[in-house]
């Protein structure tokens, strides 16, 4: 062995075992970034009015995002209302009752269904709400999100449910408790912690969500009462206003943006730390 | 029998007969497995009326333009002719771009976390890898216009002209907007799912392979990337299968820094359009049938797209799980 | 007149003998009377494999009769068919005939059977609820309502784990040492006033303290309640059953009075595994 080619191997060695460093430690700053950024711009323009006010007419500055404040909500209420009960239920199924070949189908689609791209998740949500009507609704953007919820829901619930020990499942089987009452006594409430996490995190992924929200839910500079008319959302006032040409809506992209990451953020952290503190580490 | 003085009965429960109460409790677990039956289905439901809709209200544009769909450049709506190829290069432009751009760093950093690192600061580090994961789309799309788009017009373009500017890639003229700059937000975007995957595939190498190799008087970084890496290789594919299937569906960050032309340009800093940037431009907009169903025609191969990949990443990510991620 | 008295003493040798053959049957017949399972003939399969083969066996009313033998020799499998317990695994049979007081317990109501007879199980398995909801659960679920909080205070009397918890029942079931959950998980067996309480070596996960107070538990139930206790511990079997039954190989080998068992084994492999050459 050369002491020239070794000492090269030395030499690479340190360079590239630095530069996995600077990789990681770089990506672990454009987090701070994107947060620092969105602090600056959106904390100087997060005032009162942004909260409480509607959208100015175009070319007037001020006002504020009250009404897509109130219509993310809605959105995310009608997303929860129908999608996470069918996901809990499905993953019960899977979990608890599921034959082999039907159970892997099942699972396979959901994941399928994760991986559908939003946006195609938009035009099947117009095809099947805004098409018959042709109108845009607050319907339709929710049952688009709710879409987006359920294979999240499937995935929790199952995994949550599977790690119930076999041993507590016997316990209550010995005293005579037949199947369903099993899981409806002992099993659910053993894993609600964790299927409910899952239900918060599911409801923070949609809750970012823009493409689907583009021609379903579409947008409003009015409030927006009941559920069959267009409705303002956060993440759609964002991207209206950072392409429009006018500053002062890109100041109001920024304060929302803030808000939208802050909460979408916050719920991450208290989910992902509660899972952790079970002991529970899952990839994205 | 029971002598205590609390002695209950063996028979009868206060309500109805014996036999009627055990049916009910038997008809419970059929009627439970029935319900949760039900809605296990109505997922395959969803999924099958999906495809079904996309079919459907693709069918004037299908019928009409058929396979030539695929090859034909223009784009006019004016004309009534519509093509995908500009979008379908578009898309794999900007993914590619971001696959060149996040993968070496990407694995760098997954091999930094998994290899390197304490135990304590790769748990942190992969936590705040998740949150950025989080980041919903259009944020980065904020970022990408305020913040990208000038660096791209004022620093980095001409900084990569000045270097590499002979390259065809890198000719014509920097607006700030394009496929490059698009490549680089779907890069940030995608990072993060090939650092939480590689980093988890990674972990479960057996310890006994790295510590062969450096038995052998391996360096660590030998052992990392001859040994134990290639040992982890199907699974770090399915993890780049599984962020290329997000870079081709990602919409709102890559419509607002693409520069929404429907062109097709050799160079990286011309702007472009992808499948999803046009539909959510477009949609709403579209007048005609013809129009909204090449639209949608667009969604149908960005299913497909998606379809294939995510089902190709999931096996390879499946294969590790079983095989140890070594070919058999 | 000596052959008459010689008669009358010979006849009355033999009212003696015929009355002392009367008083062991009916004491036989009282055994008989006061079998609580009676098992003939079973076999039983995982899939294909059989684990268990052609065993006979009485079990007595109100006794504790210990199940003893080598790991793997069916013993839990078996203890695991009284109450239908293998019912919940997938691709398992079952044949021959149990008899619970005489009814087959194969036709029986599963969840008729599961109230009679009890369980306790290897590691304690406590619900995560309150010590209070663990106890009143298997009442709640078989529709006792009425008053829960004596039945549960008599339970945990039985159980001997009242003293040590009355004050906390609403805390969780989580809060006690092993040795407490699993008296607990007795307690919560007891609640529904089972006629059989099964138990699969519900010592083995606990130190001999504990140990020697479940014993002591067993000994003042059995008045109410028949037991039979899986164990791979021969002295737990010697000092706390009033039968053991040896097993290996998925046949039993011998079934007797404890005391005779271990003294006195009739089969030279329950000799062999009793003296340790083997286990």
């Amino acid at each position: 062995m050369s002491r020239v080619r070794l000492l090269w191997r030395k030499s690479l060695n340190a360079v590239m075992l630095t530069l996995t460093g600077v990789a990681a430690f770089g990506v672990v700053s454009i987090l701070f970034l994107i947060l620092g950024y969105l602090i600056w711009n959106g904390g100087r323009s997060l005032n009162w009015d942004f909260f409480t006010q509607l959208p100015k007419p175009v070319g007037e500055t001020g006002g504020g995002m009250a009404n897509a404040i109130v219509g993310s909500l809605k959105l995310l209420l009608l997303a929860a209302l129908v999608g996470l009960p069918v996901g809990l239920i499905a993953g019960v199924y899977l979990a608890e009752f599921g034959g082999k070949a039907f159970s892997f189908v099942v699972r396979y689609t959901t994941d399928l269904l994760n991986g559908v791209p939003s946006i195609v998740i938009g035009i099947f949500a117009y095809s099947l709400v805004v098409l018959p009507v042709k109108h845009f609704s607050t319907l339709a953007g929710g049952i688009a999100l709710a879409i987006m919820v359920i294979p999240i829901t499937v995935r929790a619930t199952e995994e949550f449910l599977r790690a119930i020990p076999g041993s507590l499942r016997e316990g209550a089987m010995a005293l005579g408790a037949s199947k369903w009452r099993t899981i409806a006594s002992v099993v659910l409430p053993a894993a609600s912690g964790g299927i409910i996490t899952g239900m918060l995190l599911a409801l923070a992924r949609v809750a970012g969500e823009t493409a689907p929200l583009l021609f379903t839910a579409f947008s409003n500079r009015y409030w927006s009462p009941g559920w069959n008319q267009p409705i303002a959302s956060l993440p759609v006032m964002i991207y209206t206003y950072a392409i429009a040409p006018y500053d002062d809506w890109h100041r109001q992209a920024w304060a929302a943006g803030l808000i939208l990451l802050g909460l979408v953020l916050l719920a991450n952290m208290g989910c992902r730390l509660v899972l952790n503190r079970r002991g529970i580490t899952r990839s994205v | 029998m029971s002598t205590t003085s609390t002695t209950l009965e063996h028979t009868a429960p206060p309500s109805a007969g014996p036999r009627a109460f055990v049916q009910r409790l038997r008809q419970g677990d059929e009627v439970a497995h029935v319900i949760t039956l039900t809605f296990a289905a109505l997922i395959l439901l969803i999924t099958s009326l999906l495809v079904y809709e996309l079919w459907i209200n693709s069918h004037l544009s299908r019928t009409k333009f058929g396979l030539s769909f695929f090859w034909t450049q223009i784009w006019d709506p004016i004309s009534g002719d519509f093509g995908a190829l500009p979008f379908i290069y578009g898309t794999l432009v900007t993914s590619v771009v971001s696959l060149v751009i996040a993968v070496p760093l990407g694995l760098a950093a997954a091999i930094f976390l998994a290899e390197l690192a304490p135990r304590r600061l790769s748990d942190g580090i992969a936590f705040l890898i998740d949150l950025l994961a989080a980041v919903p789309s259009v944020i980065y799309g904020l970022l990408g216009i305020f913040i990208v788009v000038p660096l791209m017009r004022t620093i980095l373009g001409p900084a990569l002209k000045a270097v590499l500017g002979d390259l065809p890639i890198f000719q014509g003229p920097n607006y700030g907007v394009g496929f490059l700059t698009a490549g680089i937000v779907l890069a940030i975007m995608i990072v993060p799912f090939i650092i939480s995957v590689s980093r988890e595939v990674l972990l479960t190498v057996p310890r006994d392979q790295r510590e062969a190799a450096l038995g052998l008087g391996a360096t660590r970084w030998e052992a990392t990337w001859k040994v134990v890496v290639p040992w982890a290789r199907t699974g770090v594919m399915g993890s780049i299968f599984l962020a290329l299937a997000r870079a081709l569906g990602e919409t709102m960050a890559v419509t607002m820094v693409i520069g929404n032309d429907p062109k097709i340009k050799a160079s990286l800093f011309a702007p472009g359009y992808t499948i999803a940037a046009v539909i959510a431009n477009e949609f709403t907009e579209a007048t005609g049938d013809l129009y909204l169903s090449s639209l949608i025609e667009l969604g149908l191969v960005l299913f497909l797209m998606t379809f294939v990949l995510n089902g190709l990443a999931r096996l390879l990510i499946i294969a590790t799980d079983r095989g140890g991620g070594h070919p058999s | 007149m000596a052959s008459a008295s010689q008669g009358n003493s010979a006849a009355a040798e033999q009212v003696a003998r015929q009355m002392r053959l009367s008083e062991k049957t009916s004491a036989s017949s009282g055994k008989e009377a006061s079998v609580r399972f009676e098992i003939a003939d079973l076999n039983f399969y995982y899939g294909a494999k059989q684990a268990v083969f052609g065993l006979n066996l009485k079990i007595p009313k109100n006794k504790v009769t210990a199940l003893i033998g080598p790991s793997g020799c069916g013993k839990s499998t078996f203890l695991r068919t009284l109450n239908r317990m293998n019912e919940t695994i997938r691709n398992t049979r079952v044949e021959g005939q149990i008899l619970l007081d005489g009814q087959q317990i194969l036709q029986m109501d599963v969840v008729k059977l599961r109230r009679r007879v009890g369980m306790v199980f290897q590691r304690p398995n406590p619900f995560p609820k309150s010590i209070y909801d663990n106890v009143a659960y298997g009442l709640r679920i078989n529709g006792y309502h009425g008053r829960l909080s004596d039945l549960v205070e008599h339970s945990l009397k039985r159980a001997a784990l009242w003293d040590e918890v009355k004050d906390a029942l609403h805390k969780s079931a989580f809060a006690l040492s092993g040795g407490q959950q699993q008296r607990l998980c007795i307690a919560r067996a007891l609640a529904v006033d089972p006629e059989v309480l099964l138990l699969d070596e519900p010592c083995s996960a606990l130190d001999p303290v504990t140990t020697a107070k479940i014993e002591e538990l067993m000994f003042q139930l059995k008045d109410s309640c028949t037991m039979v206790i899986v164990t791979h511990n021969m002295q737990q079997a010697a000092r706390a059953s009033d039968f053991t039954a040896f097993m290996l190989d998925g046949k039993l080998i011998e079934h007797n009075e404890t005391s005779k068992l271990f003294t006195t084994p009739q089969d030279p492999r329950t000799e062999a595994y009793i003296t340790g050459r083997f286990g």
